[in-house]
């Protein structure tokens, strides 16, 4: 007889010990625990969802196209490099997608298609060749932008400094960006969306260049612009260095006619670091060296544009364009532009992560600040005690002894769910909680079932015993089959839903199936246990 | 013994006709709120229609018409202002991006900051949403509705009939469309977290129309020479107990959260509470007349 209940009773101690031992560290308590005990514990448990304990969710997306864009700007200046050095002699110009050839001879195809495999030639007439990238091709650099982007924006995160960020890339093209517990929102959003590229261009002093104003006023850059569209010679650009006055506060713009060729970028970067200027009142500067290969080209662009101004632009913008004085060798440079020590230390940072493949745009920024979570979770546990107590109370005014059983079964239901979560190392959110909550409500459900089919029979006449047993075989089929549909929403609500909702259906499906196992296993064992000992005249029910 | 509900013998399936009436209407109401959602009318969360809000918690107490007036002197329009007076919070809202993401924390907080400047603040939370991400979402969450119901629907035909089937359908169709049609008319904001207590309590509704069903089902084995409604009333009255039982302590809880689980969860468990309500009416008055209406014979082989 005692073998009938003994491996039950393991089974459900077994499962509550484990589900107390693996929620542990999960508790406030842990904390001041001793250091033997918590070697001993496992040392992950529930983690909190951004919501309960403030941080930053973020979605990004791709602009993939931008950098197809970028891939054929580039194509089209190093094609032209290439022509010139064979002797060829054809113009290249990017025109949309296309890039065109102002060439058509066999000599000039065939070079290019050595060189360049991956451009197509889509139509040819006399004089004129149009090349364009593949559909393949653009797609495979759309994914090697969201790849590199990703890793680039883990970079920068890990420099920024957060503890346990989350990177993942979303579809085709997005990235999600979850970065607990930081309290700098605005600087976050700054360093992972920063493009950083760093481009060194010459600037072009002959020409209109005399005809252009030293400085503007921001909301005059478009009607300048306007103006000069015509007169802009081929391979020049119009760029812009924001200045902010310091005793006046306002801001202007210094208009620059740039060379459209980049000589150099911010590829062989190795490091970049701030130092204080403490000549020109300790104005912060970020120094930058570059490998082998970039310092060579450094040297030999400095060398040969010695008297000329070199502009060093980041994401379009001028920072400087100091005249070359001589040939600069060993591989250094630094970027000054009137920075707060906050913005070198993080241009340092982005400039050391490398540059982004492709513009981001925000799709989505959520901050929750750490004070609100706190207030939700305090707020989730105290609805949680009130409800459970209530329930419970509820329960033994209604049945009595039984409603004891039940509510015994409720909270190793409690427990069970919390200890599940925390194996699975779940994260806990705040609809997450509600779920808990709602879960507490309807896990007394299987028991109410049984308890009403036990009075049932009773009602018939029948002894205790046999109405437990037949009282239990009638509420089984029941209680699966309400039991599975609420599984099957919660499944949906999983799949279907985003962070916080699938918080929620992961701890409302995990507290209905350990409510079946604590109703179908552990209340059938209390009754039976009771029932065990000798007939029972009289059962509280 | 306690009982709450002795044992009873009300002719529920008579009523059914008031009861289609009823929940006719609902349901109505409940279409009226959908159209409206689709038709970009109602009063969607951000998270459906895109934009952004901030959040702040004052430590001094803020007349709200001040701080409207505050974003009005900078031009600052179509911004929706709700206040939770107890705790000196205040939310901002913009529908439709107005400003590019990122910058609209920064000017609220800037105005704030420069025209209160003698009663501080914390950013309590923001939340930015592109409009594509709001028709991601719109769409996600309909077809989450649609493959749960197509799930139940598949589940129940399996383990009852099909007739059944549609009957726990409609049942639970009911109560979603019901509560989302009292929120509609309430003028909530329909957001992400009501679509969650809309499936909760779809979820909910269903297990309560199945324990009515699987009722039904044993009782048709045995007493197969009654009338269908005769069986499903008794059913019913049989199980009454137990939906009441149940009910109130899922009641309870739900009651519990919308006092004490704070302002986040309020509006959840307000659809909570209605839900259960009606939930539990739909379960006995609609999805067994449902299963009337259908013709043909109901029988299940005696087990």
């Amino acid at each position: 007889m005692k073998k009938k209940f003994f491996w039950r009773i393991l089974l459900i101690s077994l499962t509550t010990l484990l589900s107390v031992i693996f929620f542990l560290p999960s508790t406030h308590s842990f904390l001041s625990m001793p250091g033997w005990l918590k070697k001993m514990l496992p040392e992950k448990g529930i983690t909190l969802g951004l919501d309960l304990q403030g941080g930053l969710h973020l979605v990004f997306e791709v602009e993939g196209d931008k950098a197809v864009d970028l891939t054929l700007e580039q194509t089209a200046v190093s094609l032209k490099d290439l022509l010139d050095k064979k002797g060829l002699k054809a113009d290249v110009k990017k025109d949309g997608s296309n890039i065109i050839v102002s060439s058509s001879d066999i000599k000039t195809r065939k070079v290019i298609e050595d060189n360049y495999p991956a451009l197509s030639l889509s139509d040819s007439s006399e004089g004129k060749a149009v090349y364009k990238i593949p559909a393949q091709e653009a797609d495979r650099i759309k994914e090697d932008a969201v790849e590199q982007a990703a890793e680039t924006i883990r970079n920068r995160i890990d420099q920024f400094g957060v503890a346990e960020p989350t990177i993942q890339r979303q579809g085709t093209n997005e990235i999600v960006v979850q970065l607990p517990g930081v309290k700098d929102t605005q600087r976050a959003v700054d360093i992972i969306g920063k493009t950083a590229l760093l481009e060194f261009k010459l600037l072009d002093e002959e020409g209109i260049a005399a005809q252009l104003p030293e400085s503007i006023l921001p909301e005059e850059e478009e009607k300048l612009m306007q103006e000069f569209a015509a007169k802009v010679p081929e391979g020049d650009e119009i760029l812009f260095e924001k200045i902010i006055n310091e005793e006046t506060g306002k801001a202007f713009k210094k208009v620059y006619l740039v060379k459209k060729q980049t000589l150099m970028t911010g590829d062989s970067l190795t490091e970049a670091k701030v130092n204080i200027d403490t000549r020109l009142g300790n104005e912060p500067y970020v120094s930058i060296s570059f490998n082998e290969v970039g310092a060579k080209l450094f040297e030999d662009i400095t060398a040969a544009n010695v008297k000329k101004r070199l502009a060093i632009i980041l994401d379009r913008n001028v920072y400087s364009a100091p005249v070359i004085q001589e040939k600069i060798a060993g591989g250094n440079a630094q970027i000054s532009g009137r920075f707060s020590i906050d913005d070198a230390k993080d241009l340092a940072i982005v400039l050391r992560s490398g540059s982004l493949p492709a513009p981001l745009k925000m799709l989505q920024n959520v901050t929750v600040g750490p004070s609100l979570g706190r207030d939700s979770i305090n707020a989730g546990v105290k609805a949680g005690i009130i409800g459970s107590l209530l329930v419970i109370l509820f329960m033994i005014f209604y049945y009595r002894f039984s409603g004891l059983i039940a509510d015994v079964a409720l909270i190793l239901n409690i427990i069970m769910l919390l200890g599940a979560l925390s194996i699975l190392n779940a994260t806990l959110t705040l609809p997450g909680i509600a779920g808990i909550i709602l879960a507490i409500g309807m896990a007394v459900d299987s028991n109410v079932l049984m308890f009403e089919r036990i009075r049932d029979e009773l009602r018939l006449g029948k002894t205790p015993r046999a109405a437990v047993d037949s009282g239990y075989d009638k509420a089984f089929w029941t209680i699966f089959d309400s039991h599975i549909t609420t599984l099957i929403t919660a499944a949906v609500l999983f799949q279907f839903g985003t962070g916080p909702i699938k918080g929620f259906a992961v701890t409302l499906s995990m507290g209905v199936a350990i409510n079946l196992y604590t109703a179908l296993i552990g209340t059938k064992l209390v009754f039976d246990l009771i029932n065990n000992k000798k007939e029972v005249k009289k059962l509280s029910i | 013994m306690i009982e709450l509900i002795k044992k009873t013998n009300i002719d529920f399936l008579g009523k059914r006709y008031i009861a289609f009436v009823f929940s006719g209407l609902l349901s109505l109401l409940g279409l009226w709120a959908v159209v409206s959602i689709y038709t970009g009318s109602a009063n969607l969360g951000i998270d459906f229609a895109g934009g952004s809000s901030v959040q702040l918690k004052f430590e001094n107490s803020i007349p709200l018409h001040d701080i409207r007036k505050a974003f009005e002197e900078k031009g600052i329009k179509d911004f929706d202002l709700q206040d939770l007076p107890t705790e000196n919070k205040i939310l901002i809202r913009m529908k439709k991006g107005e400003f590019t993401m990122g910058e609209f924390t920064g000017k609220v907080v800037n105005i704030l900051a420069e025209k209160f400047p003698q009663n501080k603040f914390v950013v309590d939370s923001t939340t930015e949403i592109g409009p594509k991400v709001g028709g991601k979402l719109r769409r996600d969450a309909l077809v989450a509705i649609i493959v749960a119901t197509i799930g139940i629907l598949i589940y129940v035909a399996f383990r009852f009939q099909f007739r059944f089937g549609i009957g726990a359908t409609v049942a639970t169709f009911h109560d979603v469309l019901a509560v989302l049609g009292i929120f509609y008319i309430m003028g909530k904001e329909i957001n992400l977290i009501l679509i969650t207590a809309l499936l909760t309590i779809a979820g909910y509704s269903l297990t309560d129309t199945v324990v009515v069903f699987d009722r039904i089902r044993e009782n048709l084995r045995t007493k197969h020479k009654e009338p269908a409604v005769t069986v499903m009333n008794l059913s019913i009255n049989e199980v009454l107990s137990r939906t009441i039982i149940t009910s109130t302590t899922v009641l309870l809880t739900s009651i519990a959260l919308f006092f004490f689980g704070g302002e986040v969860l309020h509006d959840f468990s307000l659809a909570m509470i209605m839900g259960v309500v009606i939930g539990t009416y739909s379960s006995i008055f609609v999805a067994s007349p449902i299963v009337l209406l259908w013709k043909g014979k109901m029988t299940f082989a005696k087990k």
